[in-house]
């Protein structure tokens, strides 16, 4: 069935089927990665400032180069391609992650210092910064700030680092297309909610509750 | 800059309603179907849910994932605006909290609310325990009105016969999702009730109104729904009256202040046109404030004059005390049973599919008022923050292979949690009255104006130990409620004296009211029963501001009632010629 058929088969009239059509406009987004420039019409509904502030926060960068490839390589490492779905860079992260530091200031001093913080350990660890490391050196690295309930004398602040990366991450991921089809997330669509599917309510002995 | 002046409209008309919102909303669209000619203020941009709604967009067509950084309630929510706005500030007095949500924009705050839409009840209208004053009526005066919006906007439910939760003309409500059953069963065994929701979301077509399509289950109504299916101020009320050709909107009119003559009457608003800059009047027979409770109460208190020396409709001087806004605590957990749930679409809709009406016995408890509990979960759409804060949960439950796991991680196994994890949130948060108090108000500051030249809001707001009794009793039962379900609450989430049991700062729930009351005796209120000022007899209130008490319920419903009350009233007295 289309998009057309099944809205059609939901008893939704001709006016209210145009309307959702041009409403659900996910056909035109199939390869979207990364921020999406907004476009004219996508302006519909903003205030005039804000239609500014993406603007501008997209013409600035916030990263340097040799940062960026440093988050893209932690990315990585926290979300990687499995045989499920893509990575966190094939998803886009890295570009996320550049605009969200604009958008909410607060955590760029926290990111940049943090990779700061993880070069300086790497230098004195394998005489190289982290995404010059090795691999094997890279996740022992990781490793030492990944589990904060396990933490080593002077790892906290790697700690307090990485969580914030893992969070962003998992923002990053999971609100691209990739993300979506990988976590199984079918909404954001016209239908009909008729109650818990039955082999569901089964499954949990809710059938009546 | 050009020449100062102020451009004056010689056209004098029926009425002027300031303000689009619930209130303003419903004045304007029962007078003009009235046949009665109205101009309407609104401080804001037009906004057409049809045309502007950011419905059905995907996180990823945000640069920001739906993040707040520049909407409180999220990138594609409806509402402009928020609590804090760029050259429009408001001050606080003696260190004390209130945070104050303005949505300038037509519809004004219906775009941003939950769409729970319930009633007052008899006992809140007149309280038995002799705390708070009485509304000068009782529920049964307001019941037709109730009635009446109920068939003019449409509202789901169920009948249950609660008394101070009363029903009203209902249509069929959505079933519960996966997360709410466990939430109803676990309710059953604590012994709180939990009954469907009531939410204005048409689930039903409404008989004569083809302008406005049923819900179809995106889940989105803070979006505002481009086929009207939901309430919004906008899209139910402003839009169909401009179409009667009887009322007229301008946008973008910061009301300075209301004008009166020698004898004090209303004849006209004066306002500020946010594009050009340029002080504007326009005169009437009638106004209708409904600007919202604390505006509305700004708007008068900078309406001095000869006749009104501390304020229209103020020489009781309640005008910006009684300021109360409902209490909020909240806690979450997650469900072990429900990882790795089955994947299907439970957007449903995007108000309470379920709910608690208070239940308690106040002979029993340290608190004399009480809360409702709204709740969340499930499989949402995810947007900025998904998950945020995993490593303090994946490591309270055991891996797939049933060993023990340490929280945090990456890669593959933490890949996989998110996964496992997905759709086993619970919340719940409590919605309780809270009490009106003289002490609680909002006033002129002296000292500070806002970029319109127009002084600005001071607020003194404190919670008493009612209020935060009340918060405990909140957590108390959410913990209760989460172990019944063998939910799993992270220990930083907990709440306890130390932070008032959670309960959130005044403003923060925003259904702040009581500002500009009624009541029979023009000492200690400035409005008369029909929202009418006692001394300037032209000028109406139809936002929250009358609302002597609130109940734990939502102000929305209880606005609407009120304001196509008053707007009724309006009508009579012009046939009498008595305004």
């Amino acid at each position: 069935m289309n998009r057309r058929e099944s809205l059609k088969a939901l008893g939704l009239t001709a006016v209210s089927t145009g309307v959702l059509l041009e409403a659900c406009n996910t056909e035109d987004k199939k390869n979207a990665k990364g921020p999406v420039t907004p476009s004219a019409t996508d302006n519909a509904g903003r205030e005039p400032f804000e239609v500014e502030r993406n603007k501008k926060l997209n013409a600035e960068r916030f990263f340097t180069e040799h940062e960026l490839a440093t988050i893209t390589v932690l990315v990585d490492i926290i979300i990687p391609k499995d045989d499920k779905s893509g990575s966190a860079s094939d998803a886009g992260v890295p570009e996320f992650i550049e605009f969200i530091v604009k958008d909410i200031p607060s955590h760029q001093t926290p990111i940049r210092g943090g990779l700061r913080w993880l070069d300086s350990q790497c230098l004195s660890r394998y005489e190289a910064v982290f995404k010059d490391a090795g691999k094997e050196q890279q996740l022992e690295m990781v490793n030492d700030i990944a589990w904060p309930q396990d933490v080593k004398p002077g790892m906290e602040q790697g700690v307090a680092f990485f969580n914030r990366m893992r969070d962003l991450t998992a923002s990053g991921f999971f609100t691209s297309e990739i993300g979506f089809k990988d976590l199984g997330y079918v909404g954001n669509t016209p239908n009909r909610w008729s109650g818990v599917p039955e082999d569901v309510l089964k499954q949990y002995g809710m059938e009546n509750v | 800059m050009g020449k100062f002046q102020i451009k004056k409209s010689s056209t004098v008309h029926d009425v002027v309603v300031i303000g689009s919102g619930a209130g303003g909303g419903m004045a304007g669209h029962f007078l003009a179907n009235a046949g009665i000619k109205v101009l309407m203020l609104e401080a804001g941009p037009f906004f057409d849910p049809a045309k502007d709604s950011q419905q059905f967009k995907w996180p990823w067509e945000s640069p920001r994932r739906g993040a707040s950084s520049v909407r409180p309630f999220g990138d594609f929510d409806a509402a402009f605006g928020g609590w804090e706005i760029d050259g429009e500030p408001y001050t606080r007095k003696n260190n004390t909290e209130f945070e104050w949500f303005r949505s300038r924009m037509l519809g004004g705050k219906t775009n941003h609310w939950g769409r729970i839409s319930l009633r007052m009840g008899p006992d809140d209208f007149q309280p038995k325990d002799g705390l708070t004053e009485r509304w000068p009526f009782g529920y049964d005066e307001l019941k037709p009105y109730y009635d009446r919006v109920d068939r003019l906007i449409g509202i789901y439910g169920s009948v249950e016969g609660i008394e101070n939760e009363p029903d009203g003309i209902f249509m069929t409500p959505p079933k519960p999702r996966l997360h709410e059953l466990f939430i109803k069963k676990a309710a059953a065994k604590v012994g709180v009730p939990v009954i469907p929701g009531r939410g204005s979301v048409m689930t039903e077509a409404i008989p004569g109104n083809d302008d406005r399509k049923p819900c179809y289950y995106c889940g989105q109504c803070n979006r505002s729904c481009k086929t009207y299916g939901d309430f919004s101020a906008s899209s139910c009320l402003v839009i169909p009256a401009m179409k009667t050709g009887n009322l007229e909107v301008i946008t973008n009119a910061m009301v300075r202040e209301i004008i009166t003559d020698k004898d004090g009457q209303a004849t006209g608003v004066s306002y500020i046109n946010r594009e050009d800059m340029q002080e504007y009047q326009v005169s009437a027979k009638v106004v209708v404030l409904g600007a919202s409770a604390c505006e509305s109460a700004r708007i008068l208190l900078n309406s001095r004059s000869s006749a009104h020396p501390n304020g229209l409709a103020n020489s009781s001087n309640v005008v910006g005390k009684y300021l109360h806004d409902s209490t909020g605590a909240s806690l979450s957990g997650f469900v072990p049973e429900l990882m790795d749930r089955k994947r299907y679409n439970e957007d449903g809709l995007g108000s309470i599919h379920i709910y608690s009406p208070w239940w308690g016995d106040h002979k029993k408890l340290d608190f004399p008022r009480g809360y409702h509990i709204e709740y969340g979960g499930g499989m949402r759409m995810p947007s900025y923050g998904f998950e945020s804060g995993i490593h303090k949960k994946n490591g309270l439950v055991p891996g797939r292979d049933g060993q023990p796991k340490k929280a945090g991680g990456f890669g593959a196994e933490l890949k996989d949690d998110y996964r496992r994890f997905f759709g086993t949130r619970v919340g719940m948060a409590g919605r309780g009255t809270a009490i009106a108090r003289k002490e609680n108000y909002c006033e002129i500051d002296p000292n500070v104006v806002d970029k319109f030249g127009i002084p600005v809001l001071r607020f003194h707001y404190t919670w008493d130990k009612d209020e935060v009794r009340q918060a405990k009793h909140m957590q108390d039962t959410f913990q209760e409620l989460l172990h019944q379900m063998g939910a799993i609450i992270s220990k930083e989430d907990l709440h306890g004296p130390e932070d008032s049991y959670g309960l959130e700062a005044p403003g923060r729930i925003i259904h702040e009211v009581g500002t500009i009351r009624m009541g029979d005796d023009p000492k200690k209120s400035a409005l008369n029963k029909w929202c009418q000022s006692h001394e300037c007899k032209n000028l109406f209130v139809v936002d929250a501001a009358p609302f002597v008490q609130q109940g734990d319920k939502n102000a929305t419903w209880t606005i609407l009632a009120l304001s196509m009350r008053t707007a009724e009233y309006i009508l009579d007295q012009r046939k009498k010629q008595n305004i």
